[in-house]
């Protein structure tokens, strides 16, 4: 019988792609051989830690590793940054979700905001591989928070970039860059939208005269993953869906994305409260002994 | 031979007014005094019919006697041949429906508390510190999955190890035991208990891999390709709501999210841990079975200054335990029965601040054999509430069914099992707990575990 031992989880490389993005391998060989664009897992990265979902950015079958990209926003992804290379992980618990609906559709667009592009990084890739003329859309708040242009190029045909404030490619946002292509005559065929809330909104309602199908992948607060808890619900048309097991990815046109954003502000206040008494103790401490106390782990 | 006590040696507890300040258990169980005068009330009659009255057939008057006899280490033995979980189940089988039911002393007085005394038996026995490993038998060379580490799987797995059968136990959650972990309160069953019966189990020589979930880091029928036979004890997992206006309004949970921050995330202890739980002033909790009860109760100790249970039928109808439901009045939650709620209100941030409501009257019994409530028209109202929790029931999980071609499938999403053998329509997958009879209790979870491991074993014998 194979030796099954609780995983390792250990992080084999840690990149900053930005201030506050940072991209993780992770060995992690059960959920290599088995994810699909458009999975997640569920990492907990200490005892006393939340359980929150991240999507596969990319993996390597034959390494047996896979790749998170996240944006530092709160105590534990900030907490979670600290870690460096040869840290593990407590718990890595996936692949979950369900696929990508990957076939030839023609023409697609994917459009990925901030850390949304990390998640569309591996769907473009199935999609242009599956035959599709591929265009990408990635939009940051600035150009330090664009991410992974580079290997977007590679597997584009396509390759637009916005920013809010002008500082890289065009100046505006994703939305826009998409409004125009649609006036331009581009036909295209089905597009894929991740990123904030706000985001994927703006690009559903863009869409939705056009009858262009739009498919989201929603990021709401989780537990467990598995269909246990019921805190992803989210309001798909006239149906309520838990995005862990029915999604993450859905319809644009049929989310209700401001329930989405209300029910992604439930906690703030805990949030705020928990970063600032977390930063608080960093400020204390000084900076080697967290890079020892993490590495211990 | 002296005429036994009519009483049961009662349970000392914390008062309700203290209890519900911190989330410590509520009884403190026996004094070895006091289990052994409990046990000297039991007459050792012949025919036992507590014994067929327990699911997993404890030898309930033989580790009884050992108690009188003030051999412990006996008792302890005695128990853990047909039960791998006592402290667990001493403090959350419903006896009064199982062994003590047909207890005979019931007849000039009240039942002997068994559940009290299996109890005792176990804490007393982790109380030693030394927990007593009975000898590894030679291995059989089989390999069984078990898929789940709660009540059944733990069951199965602890029976075939005990019988030389490698056993891999897989795991969804970061932490063993199921529902004892994320469903069940710390007040109720501590979780150091859970730790240290799985511990035991483990020590047997079952393997135990959490954060694995089956179905999706593997499905049954790859687990299949490595083992001999598979079970499947994945639960009742997935909770229903009322699919009533407002319901996704925040601040309100299902029982098994609120449960589940607060038991196994610690969320009572935030912000030491990280995970948060909404901490209500006016909570409702929907629904009257045991869940009801732990969610009502644990809103009380998150602060509540009024936890409800919200209920459409009356009090006769309550499926909880009696216990459950004394404890939780002795506690201050207030009951709103024959009252089914409507809608729900909420303010500009999306909060819930306000629920609708309709008084409800008795009517005929209906299939279940129950008076059917029946509207009251014209008597709405509306209630301020801050917390809404909806516990009225789980389904099984659709997980591993719905990855697993060849399972036959019931009615209400659960596995088909043979009753007598707990086989599936599939080929060396067996299952048993929730995810095949439904939502049912720990101990009767236990049974259709002990059920499955005995006709495991009987299949995978060599030769």
């Amino acid at each position: 019988m194979k030796n099954y031992g609780k995983p390792a989880n250990r992080i084999v490389y840690a990149k900053a792609l930005s201030n506050d993005v940072k991209l993780f391998e992770i060995a992690s060989p059960y959920i290599a051989q088995k994810a699909l664009p458009g999975q997640f897992v569920v990492i907990r990265h200490r005892e006393e830690g939340e359980r929150i979902p991240l999507t596969i950015a990319d993996l390597d079958r034959t390494k047996g590793t896979i790749t998170i990209i996240f944006q530092e926003v709160g105590k534990t992804t900030k907490d979670l940054g600290t870690l460096k290379e040869g840290a593990l992980l407590l718990d890595v618990l996936g692949p979950l979700g369900v696929p990508t609906e990957i076939e030839r559709f023609g023409t697609v667009v994917c459009i990925g905001g901030g850390v949304g592009a990390a998640v569309i990084y591996p769907i473009a890739k199935a999609l242009k591989s599956a035959g599709n003329r591929t265009i990408a859309i990635i939009g940051a708040r600035t150009k330090e928070l664009i991410i992974l242009e580079d290997k977007f190029r590679e597997i584009t045909d396509e390759l637009y970039l916005t920013t809010d404030d002008g500082s890289y490619g065009r100046k505006g946002f994703v939305s826009d860059e998409l409004k125009r292509l649609i006036e331009q005559g581009c036909k295209i065929d089905r597009s894929w939208a991740i990123g904030p809330a706000v985001m994927m909104k703006a690009v559903a309602n863009l869409t939705r005269p056009y009858g262009i199908r739009t498919i989201v992948s929603l990021n709401p607060i989780m537990i467990d993953g598995t269909g246990m808890c019921g805190g992803c619900r989210v309001q798909i048309g006239t149906e309520t869906k838990f995005a862990c097991v029915d999604g993450p990815e859905f319809d644009g046109h049929a989310v209700d994305f401001d329930l989405l954003m209300k029910r992604l502000s439930t906690y703030t206040r805990e949030e705020k409260c928990a970063l600032q008494s977390y930063e608080h103790e960093r400020r204390l401490e000084p900076a080697d002994k967290i890079k020892t106390s993490n590495s211990a782990l | 031979m002296a005429k036994p006590q009519k009483n049961q040696v009662a349970m000392r507890e914390q008062a309700p007014e203290k209890r519900t300040k911190n989330f410590n258990e509520v009884p403190y169980g026996y004094s070895t005094e006091e289990a052994m005068q409990e046990a000297a009330r039991c007459i050792q009659c012949k025919d036992a019919p507590c014994i067929k009255g327990c699911p997993v057939e404890i030898d309930i008057p033989g580790f009884i006697k050992a108690i009188k006899e003030e051999d412990f280490k006996k008792a302890i033995r005695i128990m853990k041949e047909k039960n791998v979980l006592p402290a667990i189940c001493g403090r959350v089988c419903p006896q009064e429906d199982q062994c003590q039911k047909v207890c005979k002393l019931a007849k000039i007085g009240e039942p002997s508390a068994i559940g009290r005394l299996e109890r005792f038996i176990a804490d007393w026995e982790a109380e030693q510190g030394e927990i007593e490993i009975p000898p590894k038998p030679p291995s059989t060379g089989k390999k069984v999955a078990v898929v789940g580490a709660g009540p059944a799987g733990l069951t199965v797995a602890g029976d075939l190890v005990k019988l030389g059968h490698e056993v891999v136990i897989f795991e969804a959650l970061h932490k063993p035991g199921g529902v004892l972990v994320y469903g069940i309160p710390e007040f109720r069953l501590p979780k150091s208990i859970v730790a240290r019966e799985v511990a035991y189990i483990e020590k047997l020589g079952a393997k135990l891999i959490t954060s694995f979930v089956v179905g999706k880091t593997k499905t049954v029928d790859e687990l299949l390709k490595e083992f001999d036979a598979v079970f499947i004890g994945t639960g009742a997992g997935l909770p229903k709501f009322m699919k009533i206006p407002g319901e996704n309004a925040l601040g309100i949970y299902s029982a098994n999210e609120y449960l589940t921050r607060s038991n196994l995330m610690k969320a009572y202890l935030f912000p030491q841990y990280d995970t948060p739980i909404a901490r209500g002033r006016s909570v409702a909790v929907i629904g009257a079975g045991n869940v009801s009860m732990d969610s009502a109760r644990t809103a009380l100790r998150l602060g509540a200054e009024k936890s409800m249970i919200i209920y459409r039928r009356s009090n006769e109808e309550m499926p909880a335990r009696i216990e459950e439901i004394e404890r939780a009045k002795e506690e201050g939650v207030e009951f709103h029965l024959l009252t089914l709620p409507l809608r729900y209100f909420t303010d500009e941030k999306g909060w819930v601040n306000e629920m609708e409501c309709l008084k409800m009257k008795l009517g005929e019994p209906d299939s279940s054999g129950r008076k059917r409530p029946l509207p009251i028209e014209g008597s709405n109202f509306r209630m301020p509430v801050d917390v809404v929790v909806v516990a009225i029931g789980q389904s099984p999980n659709p997980l591993v069914p719905n990855t697993t071609p060849g399972l036959d499938m019931g009615k209400w999403g659960n596995i088909i099992i043979d009753p007598l053998t707990a086989e599936t329509s599939k080929k060396m997958v067996f299952a048993g707990g929730d995810i095949a009879t439904g939502e049912a209790t720990v101990i009767q979870a236990m049974g259709t575990g002990r059920i499955a491991a005995r006709s495991i074993a009987d299949r995978i014998r060599p030769g």
